[in-house]
């Protein structure tokens, strides 16, 4: 009993130990905001670098990295260095807000993130709370912007689906079509409902939906073999490349060979290890980023996208780069000084972020709207000869 | 003090672990009442309570019932799921937000107790590896049907498909309430500490009392020996249900608490998966299986550690995997434990020694 009780003892006291350092830690993270502050301004990165997602989060951390890197050696923002603090968020919404907390601690002024959409509802919610900026590289969903703070760089779920819907009505590429989508996740759903109530008004006819699920993303004869049955001429794919090698390699076994469409989940389809990329052949996507782009910008930034981490970048880190980029001119447009508080810069940017034009890697001139949307226009490119060429 | 030593040992160590969460919400308070709080630690908070909660349930099943449960998530989520609906549907019904909230969690209990008792009647008939194999479907069947559930509101009323959101055939107006695997959006943020730890005594104080009744005795008893209990006339079905239900309806007000401390409530294998329940596992086997004040201390340690390790970046899951190892070694390994004995019976001698000097 005694010795239970002294246990019991210990372990309380460890309890609060433990509360104790942490409280500790964020005194002294606060000391730094105002002593050594002075020239400093500190953004904050949010995704998941383990997990399933790992790759998306990655990706914005090494773009977002690119950038200040690169803002930095050209003299900062207004004089300020910029530092950036990137937290794991393993794509779970109470780890996101853990994380979000985390940079508060250090003493973040504006937040790029969260990567994915779910989690960047909930951080959202906070921001929104605390009045911290809020710059979404690839948080696609409605709701990820549904506060004054918040804004995106990449397009919206309906949006893509709308434009998909219109591009294939207008360009008259195909009337039958067929989809197929995986229900389980945010993005792909999304797309999916606006497309099909968007293809309806372009007289283009959805003859198969064809869901898969998270749990059940390897065989998709089935799927394939329906949408073959209905005599489609196009299948729109609103999906990530992984589960879109996987549908092309067994389309092909079919023998089934219709039109392949996607939008930008399929970037990154012509990386894909053991992938036969004559597969892709002809295949239609709607994208904002292409890494094999000739204009001068995107050379340079896949250039040393390589060089650093040794692979070709994807959208999600074309989307975090231009990000840092965004918050970088709403900066200079707001005169931001060191040393102002979250809620001081927040309150400075979000009336300059309706009034800049930026080009950058993910589209020309963009503009944004009081409810935070990106205006820019998406590429259609087609893959001929192993490389994406403009439509 | 005469009273306190005549005391029931069992009523004792339960005083003990209310004592431990009432002096630990006292001084959390006072930390934030100074402003010596971090965020992170403020945002944890909620969290911990959550954890607290589902661990403190689930060894009601685990340890008092003696039967391995792997399902322990899906009953968080159908708690979530059900009090975030009525939150969500009622804001504007209802204004006053604790009120909401009182009632969200009742529903949140109501909900995951129906959804235990539909699960434990053909569950409860296995025993051992087999019940723990059957939970686990159950629970992955709960999370993939909440994922295809597409609920809207109009004027005409509700709406309701397993498809997607255009067959719900809504007018223009309509409110989308669950949007299949975009799951609840929107959700008032009601949780906080006080509450938290209100319903952490409430489970406590529910499973005690439980265990020192005659309904508790006649769950052990099926525990310890399934022929002698049922030799003595114990309906076991009935008790295990008892017991099982009880667990599932804790499980769901965690899950209330869960989801109104977040805007968003989506059912990911992350939060809601096996994967989920196993972490809750892992509370109740690392706090000693029955001890329920083991499930607090090790819920609380377990949730707070992967964040106190943040500064270790992408390192911080490995190094948080052999803390985890070292900390069940430590506590449970026959050898750790008459090494332990021993050093603390050494210190005894030291103590007494001094005294006789």
């Amino acid at each position: 009993m005694k010795m239970k009780k002294l246990l019991s003892l210990v372990l309380t006291a460890a309890m609060t130990a433990t509360l104790l350092v942490g409280c500790g830690g964020s005194e002294g993270s606060s000391d730094v905001v105002t002593t050594d502050g002075a020239n400093v301004f500190k953004i904050g990165a949010i995704g998941p670098t383990t997990g399933s997602a790992a790759v998306y989060g990655s990706a914005v951390m090494n773009g977002a990295q690119i950038a200040v890197d690169e803002i930095n050696a050209a003299g900062g923002i207004n004089g300020m260095t910029i530092e950036l603090n990137c937290q794991d968020d393993e794509c779970d919404a109470e780890k996101s807000v853990n994380a979000y907390n985390t940079l508060t601690d250090w003493g973040m002024q504006a937040l790029v993130g969260t990567t994915t959409s779910g989690c960047c509802v909930a951080v959202a919610a906070e921001a929104a709370q605390d009045n911290t900026f809020l710059l979404t590289p690839s948080g696609s969903a409605v709701e990820c912007i549904a506060y004054d703070n918040a804004f995106r760089v990449c397009f919206s779920d309906p949006n893509q689906g709308i434009a998909s819907a219109q591009y294939i009505g207008q360009n008259g590429i195909a009337s039958k079509v067929a989809v197929i989508y995986d229900s389980s996740d945010v993005y792909s759903s999304g797309i999916y409902e606006k497309f099909a109530a968007e293809a309806a008004n372009q007289g283009v006819e959805i003859v198969a939906a064809e869901a898969f699920t998270a749990d059940n993303k390897t065989d998709f004869s089935v799927q394939i073999q329906k949408a073959k049955d209905s005599g489609a001429e196009l299948v729109f794919l609103p999906i990530y490349y992984t589960e879109a090698s996987l549908i092309l390699a067994q389309a092909d076994q079919l023998g089934y060979k219709p039109m392949f469409f996607g939008c930008d989940g399929l970037d990154g389809i012509l990386g894909v290890e053991n992938f036969n990329t004559a597969l892709a052949e002809d295949v239609m996507l709607l994208t904002p980023f292409a890494a094999d782009a000739q204009d001068e910008l995107t050379k340079k930034f896949v250039a040393t996208y390589n060089e650093k981490f040794g692979e070709t970048p994807n959208q999600f880190a074309a989307d975090a780069y231009d990000a840092v980029y965004i918050i970088k001119a709403a900066a200079e447009k707001a005169g931001l000084k060191a040393g102002m508080t979250p809620s001081e810069v927040c309150d400075a940017l979000v009336p300059v972020m309706t009034e800049i034009t930026v080009n950058g890697l993910t589209g020309e001139g963009m503009t944004w709207s009081a409810d935070g949307e990106p205006s820019k226009a998406p590429k259609a490119v087609k893959i001929k000869d192993g490389v994406y060429t403009a439509m | 003090m005469k009273k306190l030593k005549n005391m029931n040992k069992n009523t004792k160590s339960n005083l003990l672990t209310y004592m431990m969460v009432i002096v630990t919400y006292v001084i959390v308070q006072i930390f934030i009442a100074t402003g010596n709080m971090s965020s992170l630690m403020e945002g944890l908070l909620v969290p911990v309570c959550t954890y607290v909660i589902l661990a403190v349930s689930l060894n009601l099943t685990v340890g008092i019932l003696g039967e391995l449960s792997l399902g322990h998530a899906g009953f968080m989520c159908v708690g979530a799921f059900a009090s975030a609906l009525f939150s969500l549907g009622m804001k504007d019904s209802i204004e006053n937000d604790l009120l909401r909230f009182i009632v969200a969690i009742l529903i949140a209990a109501v909900s995951a107790a129906v959804a235990g008792i539909l699960v434990g009647i053909p569950v409860l008939r296995l025993k051992g590896d087999y019940l723990a194999i059957v939970t686990l479907a159950f629970g992955e069947i709960i999370k993939n049907f909440i994922n295809a559930i597409y609920l809207g509101v109009d004027a005409n009323g509700l709406h309701f498909s397993m498809k997607d959101t255009m067959s719900l055939g809504m007018e223009a107006d309509g409110k989308i309430l669950i949007k299949g695997a975009q799951g609840i959006t929107g959700t008032p943020h009601c949780s906080n500490f006080t509450i938290g730890v209100i319903l952490i005594m409430l489970s406590l104080v529910i499973i005690n009392n439980l265990v020192n009744s005659r309904t508790g005795r006649a769950v052990m008893s099926i525990r310890d020996n399934r022929i002698a209990a049922e030799s003595v006339g114990i309906n076991i079905t009935k008790y295990k249900l008892i017991a099982f239900t009880i667990s599932a309806s804790l499980a769901g007000v965690a899950g209330a608490l869960y989801a109104h401390n977040l805007s968003t409530l989506m059912a990911t294998p992350k939060n809601f998966g096996y994967n989920m329940s196993i972490m809750i596992l892992v509370f109740v086997v690392l706090g000693g299986i029955g001890n329920m004040r083991g499930s607090v201390i090790a819920a609380v340690l377990l949730t707070l550690l992967p964040e106190l390790l943040r500064g270790l970046a992408d390192y911080r899951m490995l190094i948080y995997a052999i803390v985890l190892i070292f900390m069940m070694l430590f506590n449970w390994s026959p050898q750790f434990i008459d090494f332990r004995k021993k050093m603390m019976s050494k210190f005894k001698n030291k103590k007494k020694a001094e005294k006789e000097a």
